[in-house]
């Protein structure tokens, strides 16, 4: 990491620190937007979170390790949640899953060469009523179909 | 294909009747604070999220206590599988819950609240929060709420970030202080020693969005539906195979059977009561009711019809378990591994029943030594699984094709 | 004195206290319980654990560590309490009513038997071939529930690789049952930080930043872990195999120091309670093994307050004499290997009020390797110094890059407690067996100043007395030297003396208010710190500071367990062996007096002094690269 850009994620995350406050409950908000910035949080973002907070680095990487939405390895600009459980899978899930790994040439857990997608399982995302679903980023797809959801991965590739 | 939105036409005994916005916060302010709890303890309200606990009982330690910060929180961590009535409940009807909560405040004396809103539900926020800026405008939170002086209450609302245990109460106060969402040793419960040590209510959603009907209707008007024991109605969110899954407002006390009928499943094999965490239901079980004094349930409802695996049902529900397990305490770290070895024997065709009978048993341990609700509920659908539909897992009379 | 009153841990890691009732005759003061059937009056607020404790029934504990929080996550305390659902953890649920209790049921049994079974099947290794063997929490839980066979299995293949990269700590997670104890010493007891929970569900295990090497980390190398894992997870590098090659290698000449504080301790290795002093023993068990020489860290412990004490003088006289406002006062101590790496991390502009005096350990390797060598003819390459210490972090420090001023590395091993009782028992011998036998000469004496270094507030005490008569030519003013405001296990204490009818010399001091504060645990070190950031010790002008709780007694190295029970005890045994001794000031050493003539003869803090006796520190900082 260059110094520039260290010097920029320091200062970002000085004002996370002076927009949430010091105490150790803003600890999450302030991942929470690391993590929507940079779609991960670096060692050095992890320290810099520390020292801020006056906890120790270690304490952010546990914290980062337990929730599966915070990743401290770069992931894709876009992330892209596909359900699996039970409901979603009942629904044909799997067909859908297959032609989403087709159309990426990437398996689950893995990014695109360009750094662009990520492909994640999740667990149920509350779309159960409307089968299968996935979220790419913050949004929601649910009634998928094969053809369906590689329109919209190609929207974002 | 944003669909979460998508306002839909529902009618229903409690939460789904109209409402005017406002209403119930206005009568309620005009209550005292008293009458507010002895409404609410005529209703017998029970938490809704799955455990049942009385929530008169839970507001009256707050009220009681003489901490000067206490906290209402919104319990909007729905990450049970097959569960999604929070979110028909925060995109549709967010009036309700948001009410719910100003009401609990002013009845207990707190001055804040939190919604714990899972991650996955990150694209609500930007509505909920709009939501809770019109409300500040119409003076419906703030500083002297509808002129009621002295009152102030105001909500935030904070994001999970993918992990279900958070959804146990203790836990999510551990993932608001900033910490592993790992829940704590209960007593001390919430209600005295909560978010940051103060008194603290954690309700789930639907709790707190039956409240501003139960003080426009009284409590003697939520008596009059459902059962003795499991007073007015329930969400239940029906998913699986069956011809209109979605949300469903009904009694307590529905049968089963009932349910099956009025969402078009008449042709069930299973029915999972309480998402992953619950008991698989067979036939010969259909005409149990849905209530806290028989097939309690949180409100999610999973129907698996003649052609489906059970023995891949219960894979998934096991897998599902060993991921989210915060891995603090031993017979829910490890006790859901060896549950899922065990089902992965079966399917392979290499084990022994008295091995199968020694898990059931480990199962039993866990449901009573674990630390929290989440390892006391997952050898749920392992031990129900396993012996509703024995038969077919153990003596399978044709090869049932996966799914 | 502002102390430390918040912990930093989760809410639920810290015990729920229950305000205590004063009036004892009023409502809820005392409860009526049951246990085991047996009708009971207790204190409302206690745990059942303690509750079981008071009235001897056994409850098996993992995860409880009496000097640490409560976690309640092993679950093997359960117990049953009678109209709840599920079995409580017995050292987390506070008695607040007329409960019922089971602690041995059929349910209560099958769940623990269920709990060892499933922890056994995640236990990679054997007990054969593991350093806690006989000395295991889960091996005596499993013998005590018969555990005959892997119920549910057993992991065939390693999971971690084992981290050897400290010179002091080595982390085997193969056999970590997760009980966390080690994360509740490293963030609250000691506030440093390198070990938490990491990932969830099966995938959980204790881990460091980013899951660097531990030598990587900011790891001070205190130890307080090791003596805190109920398991061989954690355990000392341990240099014995090597010390037994150079001691059957005809060509090496081998020397042994021993610090006050094994000596005290290693008999609970050889089944003896704990607080008896095994010097004699120790000195005739170590010859029989093989070490050519042993000698008595006391010796350079009083070599050590020489140097401090006069380095404090000199400060002291320029900041009043010479007014020169750049003088570093309080002067910190500087024997604690584990707290000087601590301040190099945490605090590292502060490093200009360390003592640079090294620690006895290394004065005493580079005193051997120059002076003892040039004595008796013996080239220092052929010495091989070897320091029995309650220490893991000495490991490290006998290793850092400058700790060689004599032309070699001025310590070659450090040997804890714990091994140099396994390398006893390896040559066969059962020390409270042995006859006692002394020190070898030329340092065969050493004051009971220097023998009181073992515990809290020693070395304070012991540069008090060697201070305050130089500066006033007469003894200190407490009765039979024991200056008892040093004393106990306090997290911090502190004391003054006045300095009056001062000599010629010393005149400057004349009326001064000598003010001193006593730390021990990093965790209270830093409460010191941030009192110092916040100007609060302006006016004091020395401070002791131990890395582990309760002084060397309760070091890294020490037998397993260790409670502050255990190390009250030990600094019992090191106290009633210090007044009984003729000589109990480091300047009365007449072996002191000696080396200042013969070796070091432009006196303490002189130039060869300043060459073999006193080091510098390193600017180490937070960042982790």
């Amino acid at each position: 990491m260059f110094v520039h850009e260290k010097n920029a994620v320091s200062d970002f995350i000085g004002d996370l620190t002076r927009k949430y406050g010091r105490q150790r409950s803003s600890l999450l908000p302030i991942l929470q937007e690391i993590q929507h910035k940079y779609n991960y949080v670096s060692d050095f973002a992890q320290q810099e979170v520390a020292r801020n907070l006056d906890i120790h680095p270690v304490e952010v990487y546990s914290v980062i390790s337990f929730y599966a939405f915070l990743y401290d390895k770069p992931r894709g600009r876009n992330i892209v949640r596909f359900c699996k459980t039970i409901v979603c899978e009942l629904a044909g899930a799997r067909a859908v899953a297959e032609a989403v790994k087709r159309e990426l040439g990437i398996g689950f857990g893995e990014t695109t060469k360009d750094g662009k997608i990520t492909l994640e399982y999740a667990n149920c995302i509350g779309m159960c009523d409307k089968s299968p679903a996935m979220l790419v980023n913050e949004r929601v797809y649910s009634g998928l179909d094969p053809e369906q959801a590689c329109k919209i991965i190609r929207e974002i590739k | 294909m944003n669909t979460a939105f998508e306002k839909q036409d529902r009618t229903g005994p409690v939460l789904f009747r109209t409402y005017e916005k406002g209403s119930g916060l206005k009568k309620a302010l005009s209550m005292e604070r008293n009458d507010i709890l002895d409404e609410l303890r005529e209703s017998k309200l029970k938490g809704r999220g799955g455990a049942g606990f009385p929530t008169s009982t839970k507001w009256m330690i707050v009220a009681a206590a003489s901490d000067s910060k206490k906290y209402v929180i919104c319990n909007a961590d729905e990450g049970e599988p097959g569960t999604f009535k929070d979110r028909v409940l925060l995109t549709e009807y967010p009036e309700l819950v948001f009410e719910g909560m100003v009401i609990a405040g002013y009845t207990i004396g707190a001055d804040e609240g939190i919604v714990y809103l899972r991650g996955e539900y990150f694209y609500m926020l930007s509505f909920l929060e709009k939501f809770l800026e019109d409300m500040r405008s119409n003076g419906l939170l703030g500083k002297n709420i509808l002129g009621k002086d002295g009152f102030n209450f105001d909500i935030s609302i904070r994001l999970g970030s993918g992990a279900y245990v958070c959804g146990e109460e203790t836990a999510l106060i551990e993932s608001l202080e900033g910490y592993r969402g790992e829940p704590r040793n209960r007593p001390p419960f919430p209600v005295n020693t909560g978010f940051m040590g103060h008194p603290t209510i954690v309700n789930n959603v639907e709790t707190l969005a039956s409240v501003p009907h139960l003080i426009m209707n009284g409590g003697a008007w939520f008596c009059e539906m459902g059962t003795d024991k499991s007073t007015g109605s329930k969400l239940f969110s029906v998913s699986g195979d069956c011809d209109s899954p979605g949300v469903y407002e009904l009694p307590w006390g529905t049968t089963i059977k009932e349910l099956l009928k009025i969402v078009g499943a008449e042709n069930a094999k299973a029915v999972q009561v309480g998402g992953a965490s619950g008991i698989c239901f067979g036939k010969k079980d259909f005409s149990r009711s849905l209530a806290y004094e028989d097939a309690a349930t949180g409100g999610s409802i999973m129907i698996f019809n003649e052609s489906r695996n059970m023995l891949h049902v219960l894979k998934s529900f096991m897998e599902f378990f060993v991921e989210e397990s915060c891995g603090q305490c031993t017979p829910c770290r490890i006790g859901n591994v060896k549950l899922l070895e065990g089902v992965e024997m079966i399917e392979r065709g290499e084990f022994t029943f008295e091995y199968i009978e020694k898990l059931k048993d480990l199962g039993r341990t866990m449901q009573v030594a674990s630390k929290c609700g989440l390892g006391q509920t997952s050898p749920n659908p392992f031990i129900s699984i396993l012996e509703n539909f024995k038969d077919e897992i153990f003596n399978p009379r044709e090869v049932n094709e996966a799914v | 004195m502002t102390m430390k009153t918040e912990l930093r841990s989760p809410v639920s890691q810290r015990p729920h206290i229950i305000p205590s009732v004063k009036d004892r005759k009023g409502i809820g003061a005392e409860v009526a319980i049951e246990l085991n059937g047996e009708k009971l009056h207790v204190q409302m607020g206690k745990t059942i654990l303690e509750v079981c404790r008071e009235n001897n029934v056994h409850i098996p504990t993992l995860c409880y560590h009496e000097d640490l929080c409560i976690a309640g996550n092993c679950r093997m305390c359960v117990v049953e309490v009678e109209g709840m659902r599920t079995l409580q953890a017995a050292c987390a649920f506070p008695i607040t009513g007329p409960v019922k209790i089971k602690t041995f049921s059929n349910k209560v049994r099958k769940a623990r038997k269920h709990i060892l079974d499933l922890m056994l099947s995640e236990h990679y290794g054997e007990c054969y071939s593991c350093v806690r063997n006989n000395n295991c929490e889960l091996q005596s839980l499993a013998k005590e529930y018969g555990v005959d066979g892997y119920e549910f299995g057993h992991v065939c293949e390693s999971r971690f690789e084992v981290d050897r990269s400290s010179y002091a700590v080595v982390r085997d997670m193969d056999k970590c049952i997760l009980c966390r104890r080690c994360v509740r010493t490293c963030i609250d007891l000691q506030e440093v930080g390198v070990l938490e929970a990491i990932d969830r569900g099966y995938d959980a295990r204790i881990g460091t930043f980013m899951d660097k090497p531990l030598a990587d980390v900011i790891c001070i190398n205190c130890g307080q872990c090791i003596n805190r894992c109920p398991t061989g997870a954690l355990h000392a590098n341990d240099p014995s195999d090597e010390i037994w090659k150079a001691i059957e290698d005809p060509s090496k000449h081998v020397v042994i120091q021993t610090a006050p504080s094994p000596r005290a301790a290693i008999g609970e290795e050889f089944g003896l309670p704990p607080g008896r002093s095994m010097t004699g023993q120790l000195n005739t068990a170590i010859r029989r093994i093989g070490f050519d020489r042993v000698f008595d860290t006391n010796f350079s412990a009083d070599l050590t307050i020489m140097e401090e004490g006069t380095e404090l003088l000199n400060r002291l006289r320029k900041a009043i004499v010479e007014k020169d406002e750049s003088v570093s006062l309080p002067q910190f101590t500087s024997c604690s290997p584990g707290w000087v790496k601590f301040i190099e991390h945490f605090y590292p502009e502060h490093l200009s009020y360390l003592s640079t005096a090294k620690s006895p350990q290394q004065m005493f390797g580079a005193v051997i390797k120059t002076f003892y060598a040039n004595e008796q003819g013996i080239d220092p390459k052929d010495i091989v110094t070897v320091a029995v210490m309650p220490c893991s972090a000495k490991k490290f420090e006998c290793n850092r890059p400058e700790m060689n001023s004599s032309g070699y590395k001025d310590v070659d091993y450090g040997l804890t407690t714990r091994e140099l009782a396994k390398m006893i028992r390896e040559a066969g011998l059962v020390l409270p067996d042995l006859p006692k036998s002394n020190f070898d000469e030329p340092f065969g004496e050493a004051s009971g100043a220097g023998l009181i270094f073992g515990a809290t507030g020693g070395v304070m005490e012991a540069a008090l007395r060697t201070v305050y008569e130089l500066v006033t030519g007469r003894p200190v003013p407490f009765e039979g030297l024991n200056i008892n405001p040093c004393r106990g296990m306090e997290g911090i204490k502190e004391a003054s003396v006045k300095l009056e009818n001062c000599t010629d010399q010393f005149s400057f001091l004349e009326g001064v208010e000598l003010k001193f504060l006593v730390a021990h645990g990093t965790a209270n070190a830093k409460t010191v710190m941030e009192m110092f950031n916040r100007g609060e010790l302006a006016g004091y002008h020395f401070i002791e500071i131990m890395g582990c709780p309760g002084g060397c007694i309760g070091g890294g190295g020490q037998p397993i367990p260790t409670s502050e029970e255990i190390r009250k005890l030990r600094a019992k045994a090191i106290y009633e062996e210090e007044a009984s001794l003729p000589v109990r000031k480091s300047h009365e050493n007449p072996r002191i007096k000696y080396i200042y003539e013969k070796f070091l003869s432009d006196g303490p803090c002189g130039k060869l002094s300043h060459k073999l006796l006193h080091t510098h520190y390193v600017k180490r900082g937070k960042f982790i690269t």
